[in-house]
């Protein structure tokens, strides 16, 4: 079961609560948990910051919704102001969330699913609530080591899921981005597309999307801005 | 820089706080060229200032000019890229159309600007720099933030450049002369209003929120029923004006159906609507809505009591869509490097 609860949170509603841990689970990308105390739908995001000083910022949620605690991925971008403070929560530490908010996500039937970077959190979440029938993933990452929850996407989706990734090759990954293996397929024009990344990949295989047929209404984009 | 931060400037130098000022004026108000000229500055601190400042006016790199006289230029960016400024003018007035990002992360479909991607902010100085090396800057009377990039996703360089606008030791317009415009980040949307008097414009382009979710990707973050209810909860009032930008696309969002929701969504805000007709972009699956249906919308709003307008396109023949004229000399510059 994926269907939970939905409920909309501004930043400005924060509540505390403790870190379950905090790793760098590929160079640069950290896993974070903390205990859930709110129902979601798989697909949604948390706010979350380390105390009221820093702006909070949208993190998609990874974990699925029946599992006891929430992860969230994030990116360590060392000028910016919230992840330096992340990176360095250690088990315990205060943490500030919003209960889970946002209307990104799927339901049953065909749909492709298309992620880059940490923009897989929300598939990972589906997936680890029970929603891979009939879906069909593009993950990509510039290395082999980002290309977050690989094994649980191939352990779900076997030959709809397609790993892409641009700087480095593998065994069974695409040498490539995300845009050049959709430029390269032919794609269902019934499905559902939803995309989520940084906005460039967003826009682009959105634009792919379109260009060969897709009418824009099936195409729905989670921009990490 | 601001009063504030020239402020620091004259802290630093060893001279009264009123030095402040006196930089400021010379900077914005009597458009000095050199520290050199700064003449009732001590000669000490003029060189001094001069060996650790520049006062670095960026010309644009290109114009444009449309047969309407529209005119377009492309200005440089500190990291790379290119941001365009529009100088508009018309009967009473000329408006500039500022750029405040290289690029944009907002992702609307019907965008060009967003096909480039996020590639950087823009200071303070390098949005007043658009206004300050425009040819036509003392015709100017109107200013809008509607270039490229989202003006409330570089909150901090938009209210300094707004107050270094505004002030009177800067260069004195009128904040009623001033339009920001946003997707709706409502954050930072309440701190402009609540720190500006400028007038502020929010895209919308449809009150559904399914439909807009897909023309405009923040609604996943932000939506719009938010959005209205924080310009409800927000004090507007005296000269300051809300608008709401609506592009019709044919078909799309300029049905009877869009008209009454929109009426009613808008209900109880004192705000003005701005139909605008949609620049076509490359590749785009949208089209541009006919005049009449735009006429019979306008007059749907109008009877529901809602001001409404149907702004001219201006500059089409020279790709005054936002982005396009930027995104065309990357692209330029892309292909002379393959080259």
């Amino acid at each position: 079961m994926y269907i939970g609860r939905v409920q909309v949170a501004g930043p400005e509603k924060l509540t505390e609560t403790r870190v379950i841990a905090n790793h760098e689970i590929a160079p640069g990308i950290f896993m974070l948990s903390f205990p859930r105390e709110f129902d979601f739908i798989p697909g949604q995001s948390v706010w979350l910051t380390v105390d009221a000083a820093v702006p909070p910022r949208l993190y998609s949620i990874a974990s699925g919704s029946g599992d006891p605690r929430v992860e969230i991925l994030y990116d360590l971008v060392p000028e910016g102001l919230l992840t330096p403070r992340l990176a360095g929560l250690r088990q315990g530490q205060t943490l500030m969330v919003s209960s889970a908010f946002g209307p990104f996500r799927d339901e049953e039937g065909p749909s492709c699913w298309v992620a880059a970077g940490t923009g897989a959190a929300p598939f990972a979440s589906m997936v680890r609530s029970g929603l891979s029938r009939e879906k069909t993933l593009i993950h990509g990452s510039r290395t082999i080591a980002g290309l977050l929850n690989r094994r649980l996407f191939a352990d779900a989706l076997g030959e709809r899921y397609t790993a892409c990734c641009s700087r480095e090759a593998a065994a069974g990954v695409f040498h490539g981005r995300p845009t050049e293996w959709l430029t390269l397929q032919r794609l269902p024009l019934a499905s559902r597309y939803l995309l989520c990344g940084g906005s460039r990949m967003v826009v682009d295989c959105r634009d792919i999307i379109i260009a060969k047929g897709v009418p824009f209404e099936n195409v729905i984009g989670e921009i990490y801005f | 820089m601001t009063i504030a931060q020239l402020g620091k400037v004259a802290e630093a130098e060893g001279i009264p706080a009123y030095g402040a000022r006196q930089i400021g004026d010379w900077l914005y108000r009597k458009n000095a060229g050199t520290f050199a000229a700064m003449s009732n500055l001590p000669k000490a601190v003029r060189e001094s200032l001069a060996a650790r400042y520049a006062i670095d006016l960026q010309p644009p790199v290109k114009a444009t000019a449309s047969a309407d006289g529209t005119r377009k230029y492309l200005f440089g960016a500190e990291k790379g890229g290119f941001v365009e400024a529009a100088w508009i003018p018309e009967a009473r007035r000329s408006t500039l159309c500022l750029s405040v990002q290289v690029g944009c992360k907002m992702g609307c479909l019907f965008c060009m600007t967003g096909k480039q991607g996020f590639q950087g902010q823009l200071s303070s100085g390098e949005i007043l720099n658009q206004y300050q090396s425009l040819p036509e800057r003392d015709t100017v009377t109107n200013i809008v933030y509607m270039g490229m990039g989202e003006p409330l996703d570089n909150l901090a360089n938009v209210l300094d450049s707004l107050e270094i606008l505004c002030a009177d030791y800067g260069f004195g317009l009128s904040p009623t002369r001033i339009t920001v415009s946003t997707v709706g980040l409502v954050p930072a949307m309440r701190t402009f209003l609540e720190r500006t008097r400028c007038h502020l414009a929010v895209s919308l382009h449809t009150p559904f929120e399914e439909e807009r979710r897909r023309l405009m990707p923040v609604e996943n973050v932000y939506p719009l029923k938010e959005v209205l209810a924080e310009l409800r909860r927000s004090a507007i009032h005296g000269q300051r004006r809300v608008s709401f930008e609506y592009i019709l696309f044919d078909r799309l969002n300029d049905t009877p159906r869009h008209a009454r929701e929109l009426s009613r969504i808008l209900n109880g805000i004192r705000c003005r609507v701005n139909l605008i007709a949609f620049h076509p972009i490359p590749g785009t699956p949208l089209a541009p809505s006919p005049r009449e249906a735009m006429v019979q919308f306008e007059a749907h709003l109008r009877e529901h009591g809602i001001m409404t307008t149907i702004r001219h396109s201006r500059g089409q023949d020279i790709s005054a869509a936002c982005g396009m004229l930027s995104t065309r000399e990357l692209v330029r510059m892309k292909e002379e490097g393959d080259r």
